[in-house]
Formats: structure tokens, sequence, C-alpha cells
């Protein structure tokens, strides 16, 4: 047997994980750590600007890769640094892992240097923590952190490592286990048989249905089984905010997003259904409005692997919980062995109702008479040139909303937002992990100069490992969402929305060694985006000046249901 | 409506403070709450009482059974069940009132435990609602102290909550 120091277990383990990269930041607590970090070459470290930023790395390579991110950072600031990105995660089930140091334990409670009580801090922000007690400990605790992250409704798990955890000298014998069991945890396998049959017999009967696709079936991987089902049925689809690329957007079958800015055809198709299938969504208070009015007529069959998410804002006619693949291949055998066909003509009238609501807006935008560049075409622009396969690294804001409006996406993955916490900064080092993962990928930060300024201090970390993501900057010289609720239900008092004394973009990208281009005219914009994208190997900062007056349509009206919705500037429902 | 749920959790460092914590996120109410070890040292038994809709005791049960520390729980209120709570009372006992206190802890099968000269401190065991009761008949205007430990319960007949 191995004999180990702790802090060569945490590395050790890391690598019999197979783990490839992490995020981090080093600090007094972890010295230890990282000085056995750089004992080997197996697990690649990346040095980060800041601990949010090494988190939504992590996250973002997990969005994209489906597998868990990892992060290492000190005790005290190097934690709570990393808290903002612990939540992102936590709040769409992303998979992480962050090992936090923190003080030695016969100093913990003392108010030590650069001591917070992580576990304190953390606890309602992660799926699970650990606090290691003994160095013998870490493998064990490490193998379930990761299988407790992945499995189940995924999720960030903390441990925290007091630096006496980790002294080089006291060595402890070293065994990574194969598999972990918890009495106490685990999670659905498969769904009820009997919820599933009675499921399928609501699905066949329905008439007018509407199948939604959540963030669950991209992370339950589920994405196939559930258009193989809309197509076996041709039922119409919906996406969520985090089920884009769930369902593929360009085909005849899907609605669009629905909810506060989803399209006018998804949200009446919801509200006038009577039956919505929804798969791994959790119908979130942005998607349903008031709950009470929420799709009235609908009889409602809901497959989590999270029974909480069940019934917790609507109540589910029929519940499922498990896994979403396994669920809907147990309902594609049963629909395909039922004598039981839907009612053709039902189904065709209720396609006809929803091409004519498709008709009505359409994602109509009005351009503008100055010719000043519109967000929406910007996107629209970026969707041309990329052929609709980069991988979308939104920030927070309208140009998140307008890219999940605009970009069309075919496949999961694809689409990496922050969709539950709406971390603005999230966008930049998401870009980052997932190009460092996927480096012939086209990879776009599509941001705003708000949501930027949170983060960009990683220009110099794609400096230096060479990160040559391109970032699509909607400058608008305000935050634009705020700027639009406050046009909305405040009389345009712009408070606080404006941003005066913006960086020159293009001096700040030159100080870090990268390119910067400027747009302002419909002209620009094509031959702008294609110079950055021939640019394979440097990292470009699009500053695109757009419309600054520009609100997100359709938008539902406060209280409402999801018929209520505003159109444009001056047109409601 | 009142709900007493019964949670066996791991006994370990932490794991109390997820619990407490989930209420208080989740804008859930604990009205009592008790916890000690059982007899397998690596299991702690704890019985809060609650209050909420259905819809709401759905989720304070779905979301406790998603700690990851959580082993088992059981609504006790789903069922038949016995409730008891145990309270130390510390009374004004003097002059005629004194042997009028005497009689009230009897009518209650109360025991007297500690006696002072003008104090008698008392221990009472019942539901909430007969810990209620004997306050008031003693009046509250003799009652100096009182520590009551929260409703601990258990199902009636074969039900068990164990591993």
């Amino acid at each position: 047997m191995e004999m180990l120091s702790g802090a060569e277990m945490v590395i050790r383990s890391l690598q019999d994980q197979k783990i490839e990269y992490i995020y981090g930041y080093p600090g007094g607590s972890v010295l230890h750590i990282y000085d056995a970090l750089a004992q080997q070459k197996q697990v690649k470290h990346i040095l980060v600007r800041h601990e949010q930023a090494a988190t939504h790395m992590a996250d973002a390579y997990a969005r994209a890769s489906g597998k868990p991110g990892v992060v290492l950072v000190t005790s005290g600031p190097g934690a709570t640094n990393a808290v903002t990105g612990i939540a992102t995660a936590f709040m769409d089930s992303i998979p992480m892992v962050v090992i936090c140091g923190q003080v030695p334990s016969t100093l913990i409670g003392e108010d030590a240097f650069q001591e917070t009580d992580m576990m304190g801090v953390s606890r309602p922000v992660v799926k699970h923590n650990f606090a290691v007690k003994h160095p013998a400990e870490i493998p064990g605790l490490i193998k379930k952190a990761f299988y407790i992250a992945s499995s189940g409704r995924p999720g960030p798990v903390v441990i925290d490592i007091p630096k006496d955890m980790t002294t080089p000298t006291d060595k402890f014998e070293y065994h990574y286990p194969e598999s972990v069991s918890m009495r106490s945890y685990s999670p659905a396998t498969r769904g009820h048989s009997g919820q599933i049959k009675k499921a399928v017999e609501l699905l066949l009967a329905a008439r007018r249905p509407v199948i939604l696709v959540g963030g669950g079936t991209v992370g339950g991987k589920a994405c196939d089984e559930a258009t193989q089902l809309a197509k076996a049925l041709n039922y119409p689809v919906s996406s969520t905010l985090m089920g884009l690329g769930g369902y593929p957007s360009t085909d005849r079958q899907w609605l669009g997003m629905p909810g506060m800015h989803g399209t006018y055809e998804a949200n009446m198709s919801l509200h006038h259904s009577d039956l919505i299938l929804s798969i791994g969504a959790r119908f979130d208070d942005r998607v349903t409005n008031a709950t009470e009015k929420f799709c009235p007529t609908a009889k409602i069959i809901h497959i989590d692997i999270d029974p909480s998410s069940i019934s917790k804002t609507i109540a589910a006619d029929v519940p499922i919980v498990g896994p979403a693949k396994s669920v809907l291949l147990e309902m594609l055998a049963l629909v395909a062995k039922s004598g039981t066909q839907p009612e053709a003509d039902a189904i065709a009238e209720w396609w006809s109702q929803i091409d004519q609501w498709r008709l009505r807006h359409g994602g109509h935008y009005e351009r503008n008479e100055k010719g000043m560049l519109k967000p929406q075409q910007v996107i629209e622009a970026l969707y041309q040139v990329t052929k609709g396969d980069a991988y979308i690294c939104s920030d927070v804001g309208q140009h998140q909303m307008f890219a999940a409006q605009y970009y069309k996406f075919d496949k999961p993955n694809r689409w990496i937002n922050s969709g539950g916490l709406g971390t603005m900064g999230f966008g930049f080092p998401a870009a980052m992990g997932v190009k460092l993962h996927y480096p012939e990928a086209e990879v776009v930060c599509v941001t705003g100069e708000g949501s930027f300024q949170m983060n960009l201090q990683e220009f110099s970390t794609c400096s230096q490992y060479g990160i040559p993501v391109k970032i699509v900057c909607l400058n608008n010289h305000s935050l634009g969402m705020v700027r639009q609720w406050q046009d909305m239900n405040y009389e345009s008092r712009h408070s606080q929305s404006y941003m005066e004394s913006l960086p020159d973009f293009h001096k700040l990208t030159g100080a870090y060694g990268h390119k910067a281009i400027t747009v302002k005219t419909e002209a620009e914009l094509i031959p702008a985006l294609e110079q950055a994208f021939a640019l394979k190997d440097e990292l470009v900062f699009l500053d695109i000046h757009v419309d600054p007056t520009e609100h997100v349509y359709p938008m539902l009206v406060p209280k409402a249901s999801m018929r209520d919705m505003w159109l444009n500037k001056t047109e409601r429902t | 409506m009142r709900h007493i749920i019964a949670v066996l959790l791991e006994n370990e460092a932490g794991a109390l403070s997820r619990v407490v914590g989930l209420f208080s996120q989740r804008n859930f109410n604990i009205e009592t709450l008790n916890v000690a070890p059982t007899e397998d040292p690596t299991l702690s038994r704890l019985t809060v009482t609650t209050s909420g809709s259905d819809r709401v005791i759905e989720q304070i049960t779905k979301q406790l059974n998603k700690l990851i520390e959580v082993v088992k729980l059981v609504d006790l209120t789903e069922g038949d069940h016995i409730e008891r709570e145990m309270m130390l009372i510390k009374l004004k006992a003097t002059g005629q009132h004194r042997d009028e206190v005497k009689r009230t802890v009897d009518i209650f099968r109360g025991q007297i435990v500690d006696v002072t000269s003008s104090i008698y401190t008392v221990q009472l065991t019942g539901d909430q609602v007969k810990l209620d009761a004997f306050i008031n008949a003693i009046g509250e205007s003799y009652v100096l102290e009182t520590v009551r430990t929260g409703v601990s319960g258990i199902a009636r007949g074969d039900k068990v909550l164990s591993i």
C-alpha cells in the first residue's frame, strides 16, 4: 500500500478520477496541495485571476461535456470568492467539485487569518459539503464528492480541507475506492412503471399537447429520446432557457422558448394546451408567470429526477420521479406498442392554430431609423457566420435573452448560460472553460459591456494559456435589462443603469495582448465577425454598438397568465 | 395543519445545521425540534413539529429527504401516533397556595423533583395540550421558569422507523 500525505492524496485522487483540468488560485491554506500539484503533470491547473472565474470555468466545462468540473481555492477570501460560482452551478444543477483550503484544524473557530466557516457559508448553495477530519479520509471523500455531484440531480459539492490535513510529512495509506454506496443517498434509477403507463395513456389521448424540454433533458442526456417521442407523436415542443438545444430549434415542431421572454406561439400554446409533458423542467417563476393563472386547461405530466421539483410550484397530475432518459425510453416503447394513435384531426387542428399564432409576432423587430444596429441583428449575424454550430456562452441581461431567442440551437450542451441565478460575469470565464476543452470548436461569449466588466480580469488568464475565445459584446452603454424595466415600470427614470466612462476596449484588450474590433454599422457587422473567426488563435473582442433603446419582446405582463404579453413597446395581447 | 415529522439522520457534525438551515432557507416553520442519538450511535433521531398547507408539508418532507445525511423520515401525523413532551417548571409555592400547587401537580400526574421553602420544581410529561393546560391551571403568575423538550413522537402499532 502506498503511503501519501493528504496533499498528495488530493492530487492523486483527482488523477484517479481522470481529471484533466482544474481551475484555481493558490493561497496559504492550500500551499501543500499546490506543491503536490507541481510534482506531477497529469492534472493541469489553470491559474485564474479571480476565484469566481475558476468556478465558472469548471461549471461551463461541465455544461459542455456533462462531466464534473473541479475547482481548487484557498480558505477565507478564496473560498468566499468562489461562492457566487458555486451558487450559479447549484441553481442550474451542474456537477462540480470545489476543494477549499481551511485554516489548520487547531485554529478553527479562533478567527484565524483567512478563516471563514466555508461549511456554513456554502451550505445553502451546495448539493452537499464535507469537512476533512483526518487525512486518510481524503480519497474516500473525494470519491463521494464526485459521486454526489454527478448522480441524481447534479450539483456542486464542496470539500473543506484544513491545512494540517495536508501536511507533507504525515503519510497515510492511500486507496482510491472503485465505487461508493451511501445508505442515506440513492437517487432514482428508473421511473414507476404504473405512472409511466398512465402518462402514456394521457399523452395519446391529448388533443392540444405540448412537450416541454427543460435543463433536465440536457443534463439527463435524454435529448435524442425526447426528440424521438415528439417526432413519433408529431407534438409541438418548447424548450426552456436551460433546455435550449435539447430539441432541434430549426425543426418545424419547435415553438421556441416559453416564459418571460418566450415566443408568442410557445406561450399561447402552453396556455391553451390540454396536456403538458414536462421533461426535467421545474416550472420556474420566469416560465409560469402567476402560478394560479398558469395553463388553466392543462393536465401536467412531470418527469424529474428530483422529487422536490415535482409539484413545488405547479401541481403535477402524473408525477414521475426518475432519470429522463430511462423514463422516455419506457414511454417510447409503450407508444410503439400501443394500438392507440393520437387523434389525427385534433392534432391537425392544434397545429393549424399554432401556425396562426406563429404569424402574429414571429420574432419581428423594427430596424433602427438612424441605421444603428439592433442587438437582434447581431445575434442573427452571429448565427449565420458560425453556421449555428458554435458554443454560445452568455452573460446575463438583454443580450442573454436576444441570444436565446435568435440563435437557433440544434444540439444540446451548446447554449451555456446562468439561467437560475442570473450571474453577470459568467459568460467570459464560461467561454474560456469550454474553449480549453474543445479547442477546435468555435466558442463565443455573448455579453454586454456591463456583464463583461464583472470578470474582465480573465483577459490575463487567456493570455497566459492562449485561450482564443471570441467575445461578442453588445454595447449599449446601459444595463439594458435594468433600463428596460425602468422604461416599463418606473417612467424611464434610469436610476444607475447608464454606464459613463466605459473603457476604451481597444486599449484594454490591447494591454493584455488581444485584439479588438469595433462595429457600428450594419455594413461592418458580418465582415467583422468573419474576420474575428478567421483569427483562429487570437482572442477577439467585438465591441458592437447597438441601439440602447431596444427592449426584449415578447414579455409577459406581470402577475398575469402566459397568454398576457407585451409584443412590442405599444402592443399587448 | 400541525405535523410531527420524525427523521433518522446520520450522527455527523453539521448534519443538524443542514436540517435547521433548510427550514429557514425555504421559509418553513419550526415549532419544536428535538434531537438525540439513537441506540445505533451512528444515527440521530430528530422530531420536528411544523405547520403548513399540504403542499408545504409535502415540500418539507421532500426537501428533508433530499439532504444527503437524512436516512429516513416519516410524517407521524399521517397515522396513529403517540407524542410526548417533557417540561420542567419552577413554581412559586408559598402560603395557602403551596397545597394547591401540590394538588394540581398530582391531578396532572406530575412529580415534584426539587423543593425549597418557597418553590416547587415540577417535572411533567404529556402532549403539548396537557402541558399548556397545566400552566393554565396553575396560573401564569405563579410560574417562575419553564423549560420544555419539544415534542418527540412514535407511531402506534407495528410501524417502526428504522433502517
